[in-house]
């Protein structure tokens, strides 16, 4: 049956190949939207006319295109942060404590050296937020190095920590006169510069040329190939003289440093504060895109794209439609329902 | 420091890891049958606002916890297809689920943020009722605390004195083995979820219908992250985590009785007190190389028979 269908379908497999993905995509989608809008129905809100909403706000609007690229940074940042390690290997869940690691180191920096001029005080910041994670991220990839505990337990147990640490500073010293649970507003020189008479702000640039270093350094370098041998087998790659252990670490760290590097352009960038609980599971979000796009970098830049449509519309549905915000989190939940589950019906039937 | 002050930290202790307890109880079945499950914090959301949903509708709060123990054995059932006869990942599949936790208890809890509703009665704990009544007050609790502990006692009775718990370790354990020894892994993990669910979506329930008597958005706060490490702290054992649960919620108890000391401790250092001594027996554990985990933990089975 195989070998029959194999012949057949060699002339054009090709263009079957590319068709049959894109009915499955189409596929995927459609059943998602249906079942949202069976939730938006049963809520009393006329789903039509909410994925009208959703759609002509974030892909026909300037302000709300620029919208999802503004919530799609820090999840490109996270989602890279989670691909890098499992290319050795490694299972980094701790993108949400890296992130609040990050945010606290960078707003440290930004208080402290508050009368510096932007163009050093910036740098500061940054290298602060990626050292942050990295120190987050260091005490996994040494456990694991050591063949003490599984990185996966340690990132978990770590996420629920950094909040706790976020929170001990904001409450006990940062705290603005006015508030108890967020600084003061930043300085100006301390928020990253804005472009397009919008929200974008300079990370996003920062995550996309990441993204390009990540799929350089895969493609083109000899650790992306010595990499790709941990990946394939750790005990072999020992064998062969590549440092395993070193480059657990070192990815680990790097990992932590971009997961880092998010926290700090959220506070430095999207709110300019630095508010106790700020994050309610980028970093989460992160772990799904990279998992959902097999760490490959252009599809995390796609997974990421769409799964910020979703999100910024969810923001608008708010204020149209009068839906809690966190409802949004059903339609991208059965998105990730989809992507898991892995219809049948929809898998490609010519093996 | 008077007495007054020390117990009515433990009583407070007692109250808030009630409901911790039962998903850790919960979440101890789904591990020792091999699925970590990230998702209790949205299957405990989805619970919670169920439950205290139809305990308004009805005013009646039993009605509403036997709901919320349903909805989380039901919820817990997208999990279990996902991750047992779809084979998906389980930290993704758990994580999925915790964001549609967040959004479908937003929906459901909507309209019920600072209702009321009917308090379960508080019986007083047998010897103190004679107490001064400032004393007294601080012994009366309700029937879902006083069961917590017989329900720990029952599911180590289940998982280690039974045919069923020991079916249900060796799937956690190796579920091919398990398989070729004539046990069926996923019917016994479809078992294990909807068990568990049901704990964690008693615990939910304790927790907005008994304990806070309110509901509000996110209001969980990471419980369903806390039991996962608290399964890891108890060593997979349903009777350590007994101990466990009281540890996790006391340490902000344990804050107000250094304050009132004079000590001034921030409780968010506190709280991560626990987080630090799991870290720290982990560690310790893997240096002596004694492994409690179940040895398939957060594997795939690929068995194909149903």
């Amino acid at each position: 049956m195989l070998q029959k269908n194999n012949k057949v379908d060699q002339k054009n497999s090709k263009l079957d190949k590319v068709l049959n993905q894109v009915l499955r995509y189409v596929g995927m989608v459609l059943i998602v939207l249906i079942l949202f809008g069976l939730i938006l129905l049963i809520s009393g809100s006329d789903p039509i006319k909410s994925y009208q909403d959703i759609f002509s706000y974030t892909l026909g609007s300037r302000y709300g295109f620029t919208e999802v690229i503004v919530s799609m940074t820090p999840v490109l940042l996270t989602a890279l942060a989670v691909a890098l390690p499992t290319r050795v290997g490694l299972i980094n869940v701790g993108g949400e404590g890296q992130l609040y690691m990050g945010a606290c180191f960078a707003t440290w920096g930004a208080l402290t050296f508050s009368h510096l001029p932007g163009w050093v005080l910036l740098p500061i910041m940054i290298l602060l937020g990626m050292l942050g994670g990295a120190v987050w991220a260091f005490i996994p990839g040494l456990l694991k190095s050591l063949g003490l505990v599984n990185e996966t337990i340690t990132t978990l147990l770590l996420n629920s920590v950094a909040p706790m640490i976020v929170a001990f500073f904001v409450y006990g010293y940062w705290h603005s006169p006015m508030d108890t649970n967020k600084t003061a507003m930043f300085v100006p020189a301390a928020r990253l510069p804005r472009f397009f008479n919008s929200r974008i702000d300079l990370s996003f640039f920062i995550a996309l040329a990441l993204l390009i270093l990540f799929w350089l350094l895969l493609k083109y370098t000899r650790w992306g190939m010595e990499m790709k041998a941990i990946l394939g087998n750790a005990q072999a790659a020992k064998r062969n003289g590549i440092p395993i252990n070193r480059y657990w670490i070192i990815i680990m760290c790097a990992g932590g440093a971009i997961a880092g590097l998010a926290g700090m352009a959220q506070v430095s960038g999207f709110f300019g504060v630095l508010m106790a609980g700020f994050s309610r599971g980028v970093g989460f979000m992160g772990f799904l895109i990279s998992w959902m796009s097999f760490g490959d970098p252009l599809a995390i830049f796609i997974t990421s794209f769409v799964i910020s449509v979703i999100m910024t519309g969810g923001n608008y549905l708010q204020l149209t439609v009068g839906l809690p915000f966190a409802v949004i989190n059903i339609l991208l939940a059965f998105t990730l329902f989809i992507v898991l589950a892995k219809p049948v019906f929809l898998q490609r039937k010519v093996a | 420091m008077s007495l007054l002050a020390i117990l009515g930290v433990l009583s407070s202790a007692i109250f808030s890891g009630t409901s911790l307890l039962y998903t850790t109880l919960g979440e101890t079945l789904h591990q020792r049958a091999g699925i970590v499950n990230l998702g209790l914090e949205g299957i405990m959301l989805i619970s919670a606002a169920t439950g205290y949903r139809v305990a308004v509708e009805t005013g009646n709060p039993y009605i509403g916890i036997l709901v919320a123990m349903i909805v989380g054995g039901l919820t817990n059932m997208i999990i279990g297809f996902l991750v047992v006869t779809r084979k998906a990942n389980q930290l993704a599949s758990g994580l999925a689920t915790m964001f549609f936790g967040f959004g479908l208890s937003a929906l459901i809890g909507r309209d019920y943020v600072g209702v009321r509703i009917t308090p379960l009665p508080r019986i007083p704990f047998p010897g103190t009722a004679n107490l001064p009544l400032l004393f007294a007050s601080l012994f009366r609790f309700d029937f879902l605390i006083y069961l917590v502990i017989p329900v720990a006692v029952l599911i180590w009775w289940l998982l280690f004195r039974t045919r069923w718990g020991l079916g249900l370790r060796a799937v956690g354990e190796n579920a091919d083995t398990a398989f070729a020894s004539g046990r069926n892994p996923f019917w016994i993990k479809y078992q294990a979820l909807g068990i568990g669910g049901m704990l964690a979506g008693l615990g939910a329930a304790h927790l907005s219908i008994a304990y806070t008597m309110n509901w509000s958005q996110f209001m969980t706060g990471g419980r369903g992250f806390i039991a996962v490490a608290l399964v890891i702290f108890s060593k997979w054992h349903p009777l350590r985590a007994i101990g466990g649960a009281l540890l996790f919620s006391g340490a902000v108890a344990f804050q107000l009785m250094l304050q009132s000391s004079g000590v001034r401790v921030s409780p968010f250092l506190l709280d991560t007190i626990p987080y630090l001594i799991t870290l720290l027996v982990l560690i310790i554990w893997g240096g002596t190389r004694k492994h409690a985990a179940p040895a398939s933990l957060g594997r795939v089975y690929q068995g194909g028979q149903q």
